[in-house]
C-alpha cells in the first residue's frame, strides 16, 4: 500500500464528532466570526456595549466603525467612491480606509468575504442548498463580469457625483438594517438567494459583487495563502467541487506557483479540510517555497526507501 | 483570400465590432439604469432632517458614507439610518422633529462621530447648526388664537432669539395675545418646540429651510440697512453728512419753493 492510501484510510475511519467538527472547522469559526462582529456592532448600538464611559465597543457599521474609540476603520472601496465623488475626506476616513486596506493587503484581501461579509451566509445557503437539490445551471457569465462592474461602478460614481455602489449595495442594506433597523433591504439578500440559488451559481459573490472584485484586486500580496503539496495531490478534484471560486484551483497555475495564487480565492477554508491527502493547507507564504521543498524532498526519500526495498 | 466572407467582408472584423457593439450596448443601458436608480434614490423625499453641522444635502448625499456613527453617538437616540424602501435617501441619518427632537448637545458629539466630514467639523458650536427651520401654522397655532400658551417660546433652548413673543391688543378684550414669531437668524431647526406643542397635529413644524424660505433677490437694495450718502440725507436726526455733500444738511428747513436738500448733489457734479 502506497503512503497517500494508508493516509486516507485514516481520514475516513475516523468518523469520531471531534473529527467531524475538524471538518467544519472553518465553517464555523467564519460563521463566529461573521455573527461575533455584527453582534459588535448591533450591541454597541442598541445595548451600549462600551468599554469606557462615551466609548462604543464597535461603533458604526462595515461602511465605517470605531474600535474602542480609538481605531477608525473606513470601507477602502466607499472611501474611494467618496473620494471620486469630489469629497474631500475628513483625515480620520482616510486613516481608517489605510488601516483596513493594510490589513487585507497582509491577510488576504477577500478574507472580508468569506469572515466578515453578512451577504456570505446568504450566498453560501444558496450554494448548500443549490447543490443539495441538484439544480442543473440555466446559464452562464464570465466570472470576470465583476472587474467591469468595478469599473462601471467607478466611472458611475464620477458622472452621477454619488457613491456608485454604496447607494445599491446589497451588502451595505444587509449589515446596516441589521444594525439599525429593518426595511426592504431583505428582499435585495432574498433576490440575491433566489439568483444564486435557481438562476447563476455563485452569481453575486462569483460575479457581480464589485466589493469582492475590489478586494480580488488587491488580494494578490496576502501573506495568508492555501499551499499546495504537489507531492501529495492526487487530483480527485473533491477541493474544486467545494471550492465558491474553483477557478483559482487550475491544477497547472498550482503546480507552478506552489500555492493558490489568484486574489479571487476568498481563504474560506473549504478546500483545507476536505482534501484527502491534505494537499492544501493554510500557509505563510514567505514559508511556502520552504515547505514545499521540505515535502518534495520528503517525497523523494519515500520513494527512493521504496524503490530499494 | 479566404477570410472574405459573402458580401466582401472580414467575418473576423465583422465579429470583433458586433462584439465591441454588443458590450457597449450592455454597458451603456445597464450605466444608465445605475445612474437612474442612484438619481431616483439621492432625489427622494426632500423633507429629512439632518443631524447637526450636515453639509448642503447634495453634497452630504456624496458625503456620508452611511456608516451609522453618529446615531450611535446621539445621547437621545434619535437619529435614525433610513432602510431601503423608505422615502428618505437610503442609509442617511435624519431625526423626526415631532418625536425625537435634536437636544442640542453642546459638545455635538454626532459630528465629533462623523468620519468623513459630511457633518461637518467646521461646526464648532451648536447654536450656528442649521438644521431646519421652525414654521409656525398661525391658524392653529394656540397662542395666535389668543390663548395663553407660549409653549414653543418656553421650551425653546435659544429662548428670546430664536422664537420671540410679540404682544398685541386683543380687541375684543383687555387681554394681551402674546404672538410667538420664529427668528431664521437664530433657529437651529432642533425641533424642541414641535415635539412640545400641545396642538394634536403640530402647529410648529420644522422643515428644511429650501422648503420655506424665499429669496427676495440681490437686485433689491434695502437702503434703510445700510449707510450710503443718499440714505443718510434722508434719515429723520441724522447726523452731519459726509463732507462730500455740504450743501444737503439733514434736519435743515427746506427753503419754501427750493429742491429737497438729499437731491442737490446729484446735480453738484457737472453732469
Amino acid at each position: 500500500m502506497s503512503a497517500p492510501e494508508t493516509r486516507r484510510h485514516a481520514t475516513q475511519d475516523n468518523h469520531s464528532i471531534p473529527t467531524g467538527l475538524m471538518a467544519w472547522r472553518y465553517l464555523i469559526l467564519r460563521r463566529i466570526s461573521q455573527a461575533g462582529i455584527l453582534l459588535m456592532f448591533f450591541g454597541s448600538f442598541h445595548w451600549a456595549w462600551h468599554v469606557a464611559k462615551d466609548t462604543p465597543l464597535l461603533s458604526g457599521n462595515l461602511s465605517a466603525s470605531k474600535f474602542i474609540g480609538l481605531i477608525p476603520l473606513t470601507d477602502p472601496f466607499a472611501a474611494l467612491q467618496i473620494f471620486l465623488t469630489g469629497h474631500v475626506l475628513a483625515q480620520e476616513s482616510v486613516i481608517g480606509a489605510a488601516i483596513v486596506l493594510g490589513f487585507y493587503l497582509l491577510l488576504g484581501g477577500r478574507v472580508f468575504c468569506s469572515w466578515v461579509c453578512p451577504v456570505n451566509m446568504v450566498t453560501d445557503g444558496a450554494g448548500w442548498l443549490r447543490s443539495r437539490l441538484e439544480i442543473q445551471p440555466i446559464m452562464h457569465l464570465p466570472r470576470s463580469l465583476r472587474y467591469f462592474v468595478l469599473a462601471a461602478s467607478l466611472i458611475i460614481t464620477v458622472i452621477s457625483g454619488l457613491a456608485a455602489f454604496e447607494w445599491v449595495s446589497p451588502v451595505g442594506m444587509a449589515h446596516r438594517e441589521i444594525i439599525f433597523g429593518l426595511g426592504m433591504g431583505f428582499t435585495a439578500l432574498l433576490a440575491i438567494f433566489l439568483f444564486d440559488l435557481l438562476i447563476l451559481k455563485n452569481g453575486w459573490c462569483g460575479h457581480f459583487c464589485p466589493l469582492g472584485a475590489f478586494y480580488s484586486l488587491i488580494g494578490r500580496t496576502a501573506l495568508l495563502r492555501v499551499r499546495f503539496d504537489k507531492t501529495t495531490c492526487t487530483s480527485c478534484g473533491e477541493c474544486a467541487r467545494v471550492c465558491p471560486e474553483p477557478q483559482v484551483l487550475n491544477l497547472k497555475k498550482l503546480e507552478e506557483r506552489g500555492y493558490v495564487f489568484s486574489g479571487e480565492c476568498s481563504n474560506c477554508g473549504r478546500c483545507t479540510p476536505i482534501c484527502p491527502e491534505g494537499s492544501l493547507k493554510f500557509d505563510f507564504k514567505p514559508l511556502i517555497r520552504t515547505h514545499n521543498a521540505q515535502a518534495l524532498a520528503h517525497a523523494d526519500a519515500i520513494d527512493v526507501q521504496r524503490r530499494t526495498k | 483570400m479566404s477570410e472574405q466572407g459573402p458580401g466582401g467582408l472580414n467575418p473576423n472584423r465583422r465579429d470583433f465590432l458586433v462584439k465591441m457593439a454588443q458590450g457597449a450596448a450592455i454597458a451603456g443601458t445597464g450605466g444608465l439604469l445605475w445612474d437612474h436608480l442612484l438619481h431616483q434614490e439621492a432625489r427622494a423625499a426632500p423633507y429629512a432632517l439632518r443631524p447637526p453641522g450636515a453639509l448642503p444635502e447634495n453634497d452630504f448625499n456624496a458625503a456620508c458614507i452611511k456608516c451609522g456613527q453618529c446615531a450611535v453617538s446621539c445621547p437621545p437616540v434619535i437619529l435614525k439610518m433610513e432602510p431601503a424602501g423608505g422615502d428618505l435617501p437610503i442609509g442617511t441619518p435624519s431625526f423626526v422633529a415631532r418625536t425625537g427632537p435634536c437636544i442640542m448637545c453642546p459638545d455635538i458629539p454626532c459630528v465629533k462621530a462623523c468620519p468623513t466630514g459630511a457633518l461637518s467639523p467646521k461646526l464648532t458650536k451648536i447654536e450656528n447648526a442649521r438644521m431646519g427651520l421652525a414654521v409656525i401654522d398661525i391658524e392653529n397655532c394656540l397662542s395666535w388664537k389668543g390663548l395663553r400658551c407660549e409653549i414653543c417660546h418656553r421650551d425653546c433652548p435659544l429662548k428670546g432669539k430664536a422664537i420671540t413673543l410679540q404682544m398685541e391688543d386683543r380687541g375684543l378684550s383687555r387681554h394681551t395675545v402674546f404672538k410667538p414669531i420664529v427668528n431664521s437668524d437664530s433657529c437651529t431647526g432642533c425641533g424642541i418646540c414641535e415635539k412640545a406643542c400641545p396642538t394634536q397635529i403640530s402647529a410648529i413644524r420644522i422643515l428644511p429651510h429650501h422648503l420655506v424660505q424665499g429669496k427676495i433677490g440681490d437686485h433689491y437694495r434695502l437702503g434703510w440697512t445700510f449707510d450710503t450718502q443718499i440714505t443718510q440725507d434722508f434719515k429723520p436726526g441724522a447726523g452731519a453728512p459726509p463732507a462730500a455733500a455740504p450743501t444737503a444738511a439733514p434736519g435743515s428747513v427746506v427753503p419754501p419753493g427750493g429742491k429737497a436738500p438729499g437731491m442737490d448733489y446729484l446735480n453738484s457734479g457737472g453732469l
